[in-house]
């Protein structure tokens, strides 16, 4: 809700702001530089009487002394029937310059409050001020969620460039684009009346001493008054002995007898004009230049917020999967529910919607978390496209479907279909769509054909599936489904340390240069993402579809892409990358991993480890500042497959690593890192009551291994490994 | 082209012997090509003595600015139920606000006045941009204004 608010107000009023942001920041600077061409008051305490002395004495027919914010000082007169204004010098009452308003801000001003228009334009423009507040109050909500609460407002941000200058900026610069709109806001309905505009308005004086010519310097009232708090002087018409000085002042307004100087009325400024003129110099800066170029440059942020947040919406519409046109759900006699992660059983689903459309079906497509079965009154058949997230989770498009069908009490005519989309190498394969099958099935819901599964998006299975799902609906569905991969970038292999051949475990730490992004690479998120150790490298072997996924040891910042590898004896992609040469090239791209990752806290962290499962875990000692960081190990032997040798014992005695136990399986004390926590039990249950995190990273044997001897070593300390997964505390990266 | 009846437009204050015989009087008040907005003009009438007696005619649509108009400002107190149904839009520069009122006979050769004050945003307010006496030998006359108004006519 919050972020369609963000998106469409956003887009909606993108020129709008735009104009109304690059008008305010050059205005913004219209304060500073009027003060630069004052001249500047020596006299600190030179009082009104003194200055309009002065002034009167060089211009006769003098008619008003104004001050401005800035400090500058106009008088305004009449020489010969002719209006005349200057810039006057307070120190000799002389004309420095005239007087004339910049035409240029006036134009300025102009565009900014009403783009030309009128009052129309000024309805548009506090239109525009209203969607920029929108915006700037929304984005705050969605930061706060998206960094995970307030505390963490400030913590660095992930993503493409565009990503980090929005979020960046928005953080620079949200007083200000929170301030200007507002006040803009406050101050568009003081102008057309909603808001109270009265200024003090003394009643002007019924009579007078009839007397003219008082000494200005003998005017109590205007001795008094520093220049400093002086807004306006009004000189009495001359001729007019009904007339008297008006005096304006920070204070009020009041009346003074052009005779005997007496004060004759006088009305203090009231609260609603003392609020009216603190927005407006909120606004507009005016008496505080310094405030003025510091809100403009915020303000500055705007358009860039405005590009920036234009290409992420851009980049996020163009990386959804198209899908062909289909019906309301009312119509269609097809419904095609699609529970996906990272989107690319979209793809698949669009496949289907075209195969079924061309044979004449009427289809509607959704996610799985849109399940509404009361609306499809027509539908003969729903298909779910299932993939499954983490150990059997619902993926993201299908949060909430399991409650809703359970919350069912008769299950729909429509029969159904299911087919699960998973990997093969790991256990929890297709579990969240077996899940929702054995579910439908408790309910009584008609099963269409029997649930299927494709393994990591193969396209043979899927026409296959295709084929079945035809016959069952009794027509011939040819379903030819190309996958999208994601946009990969050429690494070229820097360096390479082989180790593990004498134990018969090729194992190989292959560094690549960084590649170099473009700017519009950068800005439009195509160019190489930012990565952290134990975010993943797909690695897309020549001659297959299909990508290989590779923990990463190094993160942006070591300037390197780092990778170890265990060379498979059949293995498509590990025999390329082992015979890459140095200077050879891969086809390569990210793919974020932020749930293996050490938490943000300062608190202890266990690596546990083996064979290449080092990697991310090396990765994260190399960035690892002042935090207590032991690392459990297991290989084969020391003198062969001992990855990372020499780094490990530079980061132990650079405190990097507080502690490094090696189990090593094929030496005389032959050990495996199961042993080793059984053995450190007590000190490990102490860690972990104390908050500590465990990060486990090899092959799933090791990893089943590990789960064991912990629960042995925690259980009798009253800690349950699983409620560890549960918090975050306990995380696995098992291949 | 404004046509209203004087004595609507004016306070009651100023009813007058004779004053059911009018007589059609166009204004003609011609803007100087000043640099600027649109400007905020009032015309409004004194007596003999130079008091205040009503207002004509209200050019600017913003209450907020009418204090700019420092005579007629003065002399009301900024109380909007002087220009009540008489105020129209700000006059540009260069541009010519023409006004047809009827006028009651008494008002002429009786030691009246019309004032317009006048204000641009930004610039200089001024009171008494035009005064002229009410009488028939200045009918057709152009009279040359102070600051913003270059010529005003009533005939």
């Amino acid at each position: 809700m919050l972020r369609m608010l963000h998106k469409y107000a956003g887009l909606a009023s993108a020129v709008l702001v735009l104009v109304l942001a690059l008008s305010g920041v050059a205005l913004s600077v219209m304060p500073a530089w009027e003060k630069s061409q004052t001249p500047i008051m020596v006299e600190y305490n030179l009082s009104v009487a003194d200055l309009a002395t002065r002034v009167s004495s060089n211009f006769p027919e003098i008619e008003q002394i104004k001050r401005a914010p800035s400090g500058r000082i106009t008088a305004y007169y009449f020489t010969n029937g002719n209006a005349g204004a200057v810039v006057v010098d307070p120190a000799t009452g002389r004309a420095v310059a005239d007087y004339e308003f910049s035409p240029i801000v006036r134009w300025l001003k102009n565009l900014h409050r009403s783009f030309f228009l009128g009052d129309g334009g000024r309805i548009a423009a506090a239109a525009g001020a209203m969607a920029m507040l929108m915006l700037s109050v929304s984005g705050l909500l969605l930061l706060a969620r998206r960094m995970g609460g307030w505390r963490h407002i400030f913590a660095p941000v992930r993503g493409t460039l565009s990503m980090r200058l929005h979020v960046d900026i928005s953080r620079f610069a949200m007083v200000g684009l929170i301030i200007a709109p507002a006040t803009a806001i406050f101050m568009a309905m003081g102008t057309f009346d909603i808001l109270p505009q009265q200024t003090a308005n003394p009643p002007f004086p019924t009579e007078v001493s009839g007397k003219m010519g008082v000494a200005l310097a003998d005017v109590a009232a205007l001795a008094d008054i520093p220049v400093s708090q002086l807004r306006s002087l009004k000189f009495p018409y001359v001729d007019d002995p009904s007339d008297v000085y008006t005096l304006t002042t920070d204070q009020g307004e009041g009346f003074i007898d052009q005779g005997t100087g007496v004060m004759l009325a006088w009305e203090d400024a009231g609260s609603w004009q003392k609020i009216n003129e603190f927005i407006y110099l909120l606004h507009t800066g005016q008496g505080a230049w310094f405030w003025g170029l510091l809100l403009g440059l915020m303000v500055l942020g705007a358009p860039v917020l405005i590009v920036t947040g234009v290409i992420l919406w851009w980049v996020a519409r163009r990386s959804r999967p198209s899908l062909p046109k289909g019906v309301p759900a009312a119509h269609a006699d097809t419904i095609i529910l699609v529970g996906s992660e990272g989107g690319s059983t979209w793809g698949f689903a669009g496949t289907l919607m075209s195969g079924l459309i061309a044979h004449g079906h009427h289809v509607h497509t959704t996610s799985m978390s849109r399940f509404d079965p009361a609306k499809y009154t027509k539908a003969k058949q729903i298909i779910m496209l299932a993939a499954t997230y983490g150990d059997g989770e619902a993926p993201s498009s299908a949060k909430g479907f399991l409650d809703k069908l359970a919350a069912l009490k008769q299950p729909p005519c429509a029969r159904l279909a299911v087919l699960g989309f998973g990997d093969r190498q790991f256990p929890a394969y297709c579990a969240f769509s077996k899940q929702v099958v054995a579910q439908a099935e408790k309910l009584g819901w008609e099963l269409l054909m029997e649930q299927d599964t494709v393994n990591r998006q193969s396209a043979q299975d899927f026409a296959r599936w295709g084929y079945s799902l035809g016959k069952a609906l009794g027509l011939e569905l040819e379903l030819s489904h190309v996958p999208v991969q994601p946009r990969t970038h050429k690494l070229k292999l820097v360096s390479r340390r082989e180790y593990g051949q004498e134990v018969q475990a090729p194992t190989a730490i292959l560094r690549f240069a960084l590649p170099h992004n473009g700017l519009m690479d950068s800005l439009l998120g195509r160019g190489w993402k930012r990565f952290e150790a134990g975010d993943l490298l797909g690695i897309v072997p020549e001659r297959a579809e299909v990508a290989r996924l590779y923990s990463l040891a190094s993160g942006t910042r070591d300037g390197f892409v780092e990778i170890c590898v265990r060379k498979h004896p059949h293995g498509l992609c590990s025999s390329q990358l082992f015979d890459l040469e140095i200077g050879g090239e891969i086809e390569a791209f990210i793919r974020p991993n932020p749930e293996f990752r050490p938490g943000r806290n300062r608190k202890p962290v266990i690596l546990i480890g083996a064979g290449t499962g080092i990697g991310p875990l090396a990765g994260f000692a190399r960035a690892n500042q002042n935090r207590p960081m032991q690392l459990y190990f297991g290989i084969r032997h020391p003198e062969s497959d001992f990855l990372y040798d020499r780094e490990i014992r530079d980061w132990q005695s650079e405190g990097k690593l507080s502690a490094v136990n090696i189990a090593a399986s094929r030496i005389q004390q032959s050990a495996y890192v199961q042993d080793l926590l059984r053995r450190d039990a007590t000190g490990l249950a102490e860690l972990v009551k104390n908050g500590a995190q465990i990060l486990v990273c090899g092959g799933r044997d090791m990893a089943a291994g590990v789960a064991e001897a912990l629960q042995e070593v925690l259980a009798p300390h009253g800690l349950e490994p699983a409620l560890l997964k549960a918090e975050g505390r306990y995380l696995e990266d098992v291949y | 082209m404004k046509s209203l009846l004087f004595a609507l437009a004016l306070s009651t204050a100023i009813v007058l012997p004779g004053a059911a015989f009018a007589k059609s009087v166009t204004l003609t008040t011609e803007m100087k090509n000043y640099r600027g907005p649109g400007a905020y003009i009032v015309l409004y009438v004194t007596d003999s003595k130079g008091t205040y007696k009503g207002s004509l005619w209200m050019a600017g649509g913003k209450s907020k600015y009418y204090k700019h108009l420092p005579g007629w400002f003065r002399a009301t107190r900024g109380d909007l139920e002087q220009v009540s149904g008489i105020t129209g839009a700000s006059v540009g520069a260069g541009r010519t606000l023409t006004l047809n009122f009827d006028l009651a006979d008494g008002l002429f050769d009786a030691g009246y006045k019309l004032h317009i004050d006048s204000a641009v945003e930004d610039g200089r307010d001024v009171a008494n941009d035009v005064v002229v006496p009410l009488t028939s030998a200045n009918a057709g006359k152009p009279f040359r204004g102070k600051r913003y108004i270059n010529t005003f006519t009533f005939k």
